[in-house]
């Protein structure tokens, strides 16, 4: 199968008719495990063109040849079982859990963060969608008039497929990682955002609209497109747990910000404690163009993910701030690339991680200046906060200088609460949870600065939740 | 409201016994001084009584409104009603005062009191104890003068409201006329919560000038050697302490 040239496979895809009530093909499809016919299949249960067939076929290939990475936390990579593993999902069988498989510990962080009935069953994949209604719709039309595209990937790959062609898979190609590749083979769902040119999007893509099945998929892939002198803000989960059958979750991201525009992008991750949420994400950012990852990893069972800036225009700058919260059972690996490769571009990271009980945060960090990146400047601030003594926090430093005149800075701190400022902050009444919630929330202060209002009470909430031995 | 039975104590990390058999009692709405030399342990029977965890009580018991707490945990002395104004208050870097507060009085005021009113009684608080609005945005204790740290720690007997408040050599640190200032609010507060127990812990008898306490208490080498009036206090303001030591050696 791994040798036939993608001549073959061309007239192969082409030769398959597909009825698609046939139930023989579906229950292929939804079958666990992976080979390159299902990846067509795939493909074409979608409906989708040629080049994106083939460019599916080709990740497959990528993906087949390229072994596990031998960094992070490995232990827990060797762990992962590609056959058994769901790789389509039916949009309309994706929310088969029963209310009550629902682990105690999400059911509660639900009672507490005050989610909406609809919006639980929703987040735990007992109902299918959820969609803030009304508003939905109004803000979807105003944005139409504005020219401005957002709408779930495979919808946008149907109606805009020059856009789509021209830029998906050249931010993040197949060949970067093999979870990369993984999701080029098989992604499904996830936003495809197009502003035009001088177009400020006021309101945060997503905010409105954050409960959107399309969205939470399990290999999701969004591409955003900010052409020139355009701004836009995305938001991309919620604090809620989110509860997934599935445990490999390989999402992609792209972003191409071209000249002078502007791009945010806000993630918080919160999956069940069960999920391997592996992610690739990365930017480019033209003449002038500005771009920013926030990112709040919480959930999850391993992370994998590290935003990258590529600042590839003259006065470029891009900014990485994120937040890692690990507690026992979980592993945050996560980090930032920063590379510069034009003159006056700058950035800076500052990211924060909190250990709780065993709980592991890692960062792992690139800075690369090229020759070309006169006047070039990077500022990367790591600061760790252990709050038990098996606490664990690593920092994986690594930056690779061409141009002798730009100016980096990496700082890294790592803190601990003393006994003695617990028992200071106890004597005024705070439990221990209460006292180190407190500080957290200090730690953090900066990063929950930058979210939407909403977000930022949310988050803060969460962490106190986090924080009570009853949850998690 | 507070009795402390032949209590001996020691720290844990040295294991040096410090307190080696003090017996005390406040009553409701009583105010009394300890005083006492330099590493007497007066200090450390305040934080015993909080529940400093650097401290090991090897026998004796505390018992606060006739319950022992000899094991309760910090917070829940707190929340009972029992305040210790640090002798050295802890830094905490990345807590501004004013999360502090909005952390702490949570634990001390009723739910339906809207944040927004108790923040706002707070600056008025700092302000009449001369500290400046905007310190609600440094860090707690981080870079804060000995003043400041002296005022901020007395200011919260009156926004915890506690019953029995212990103030740790609130008297160092403060110039004259700080210390007049913080020693007048403390007072006044005390009139109008009368059944509030107050003990001042000082080596110096110049806050007593400002005070009349009940009873004056002088701990010498962790046991509570002498107790009486102001007389006491007038009489080591003359004669200092040694006097004392020697009369208890024989
Ligand atoms: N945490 C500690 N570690 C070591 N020694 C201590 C500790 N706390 C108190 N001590 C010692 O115990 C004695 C009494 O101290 P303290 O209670 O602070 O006295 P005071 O407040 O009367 O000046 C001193 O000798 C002091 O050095
Ligand atoms: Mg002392």
């Amino acid at each position: 199968m791994e040798d036939r040239s993608v001549l073959e496979l061309r007239e192969m895809a082409e030769s398959y008719k597909y009825d698609f009530k046939d139930p023989y093909l579906y229950k292929e499809v939804f079958e666990k495990g992976l080979d390159e016919e299902k990846v067509i299949k795939i493909s074409k249960i979608k409906g989708e063109p040629q080049w994106m067939t083939e460019f599916r076929v080709n990740a497959y290939r990528v993906f087949i040849s390229k072994p596990m990475p031998t960094w992070g936390n490995t232990e827990l990579l060797n762990k992962i079982n590609f056959d058994d593993i769901h790789y389509y999902v039916r949009p309309e069988e994706d929310h088969k859990t029963s209310w009550d498989d629902v682990p105690e510990y999400i059911k509660k962080t639900f009672d507490r963060l005050g989610i909406p009935e609809a919006e639980r069953k929703f987040l735990a994949g007992v109902t299918a969608q959820y969609e803030s209604e009304v508003v939905y719709h109004s803000i979807r039309e105003d944005l139409a008039k504005q020219g401005v595209i957002f709408t779930d990937m495979d919808t946008g790959l149907r109606e805009y497929p020059e856009i789509v062609r021209k830029y998906f898979g050249t931010v993040v190609p197949p060949e970067d990682n093999k979870f990369a590749a993984l999701n080029s083979a098989v992604w499904s769902g996830g936003s495809f955002v197009y502003v035009p040119p001088n177009v400020k999007v006021s309101i945060p893509l997503q905010a409105y609209f954050r409960i959107n099945a399309k969205n939470m998929g399990q290999f999701e892939r969004t591409l955003i497109i900010a052409d020139e002198g355009s701004e836009v803000t995305y938001i991309e989960g919620c604090t809620a747990p989110v509860y997934s059958s599935q445990s490999l979750h390989s999402a992609v991201v792209e972003i191409i910000a071209l000249p002078n525009s502007k791009v945010q992008y806000i993630t918080i991750q919160n999956w069940s404690r069960d999920v391997y949420n592996l992610v690739t994400k990365r930017s480019v950012a033209y003449e002038n163009a500005k771009v920013g990852w926030i990112d709040a990893n919480i959930g999850s069972l391993l992370t994998m993910k590290y935003p990258s800036i590529y600042l590839l225009g003259e006065g470029a700058r891009g900014e990485i701030i994120s937040v890692a919260f690990a507690k026992t059972g979980q592993h945050q690996d996560a980090g930032s690339k920063i590379i510069l490769a034009a003159p006056n571009t700058s950035a800076t990271v500052t990211s924060k991680s909190i250990s709780v009980g065993s709980g592991r945060a890692s960062y792992r960090g690139l800075v690369k200046v090229y020759k070309e990146a006169k006047n070039s400047k990077v500022n990367v601030q790591c600061d760790a906060l252990l709050l038990d003594p098996e606490s664990r926090t690593d920092t994986y430093p690594v930056i690779e200088v061409h141009q002798p005149n730009a100016a980096i800075t990496h700082e890294a701190t790592v803190s601990k609460i003393s006994e003695q400022q617990l028992y200071y902050l106890m004597s005024r009444g705070l439990s221990p949870e209460e006292a180190k919630t407190l500080i957290i929330h200090g730690f953090i202060e900066n990063f929950v600065k930058e979210l939407p209002m909403e977000y930022a009470v949310e988050m803060n909430r969460l962490i106190a939740l986090e924080m009570e031995g009853s949850v998690g | 409201m507070l009795k402390i039975k032949d209590l001996k104590a020691k720290v844990k990390s040295v294991d040096k016994q410090i307190l080696n058999g003090v017996d005390f009692e406040i009553k409701k709405g009583e105010i009394h001084c300890i005083m006492g030399k330099n590493g007497s342990g007066k200090s450390t029977l305040g934080h015993i009584i909080m529940g400093n965890p650097d401290y090991e009580i090897t026998d004796g018991q505390i018992y606060f409104e006739n319950e022992i707490i000899n094991d309760l945990p910090t917070n829940e002395r707190a929340t009972k009603g029992i305040y210790l104004a640090f002798q050295n208050p802890i830094e905490i870097p990345g807590v501004t005062l004013a999360n502090f507060f909005r952390y702490t009085t949570k634990k001390f005021y009723s739910e339906d009191v809207p944040y927004p009113k108790i923040r706002k009684q707070i600056v008025e608080l700092l302000g009449k104890f001369g500290i400046p609005e905007d310190t609600m945005r440094r860090y707690l204790n981080e870079g804060f003068s000995g003043g400041e740290r002296k005022r901020i720690e007395a200011m919260q007997v009156l926004v915890y409201k506690p019953k029995l408040a212990i103030l740790d050599e609130i008297d160092s640190g403060l110039d004259i006329d700080g210390l007049k200032n913080v020693v007048k609010y403390i007072n006044e507060y005390v009139e109008h919560n009368p059944d509030t127990s107050i003990i001042f812990i000082t080596h110096y008898s110049r806050l007593l000038q400002y005070l009349s306490p009940n009873m004056v208490h002088v701990m010498i080498n962790g046991k509570i050697v002498l107790s009486g009036d102001m007389s006491l206090a007038k009489e080591i303001d003359e004669k200092g302490y040694s006097w004392l030591e020697n009369s208890v050696k024989t």
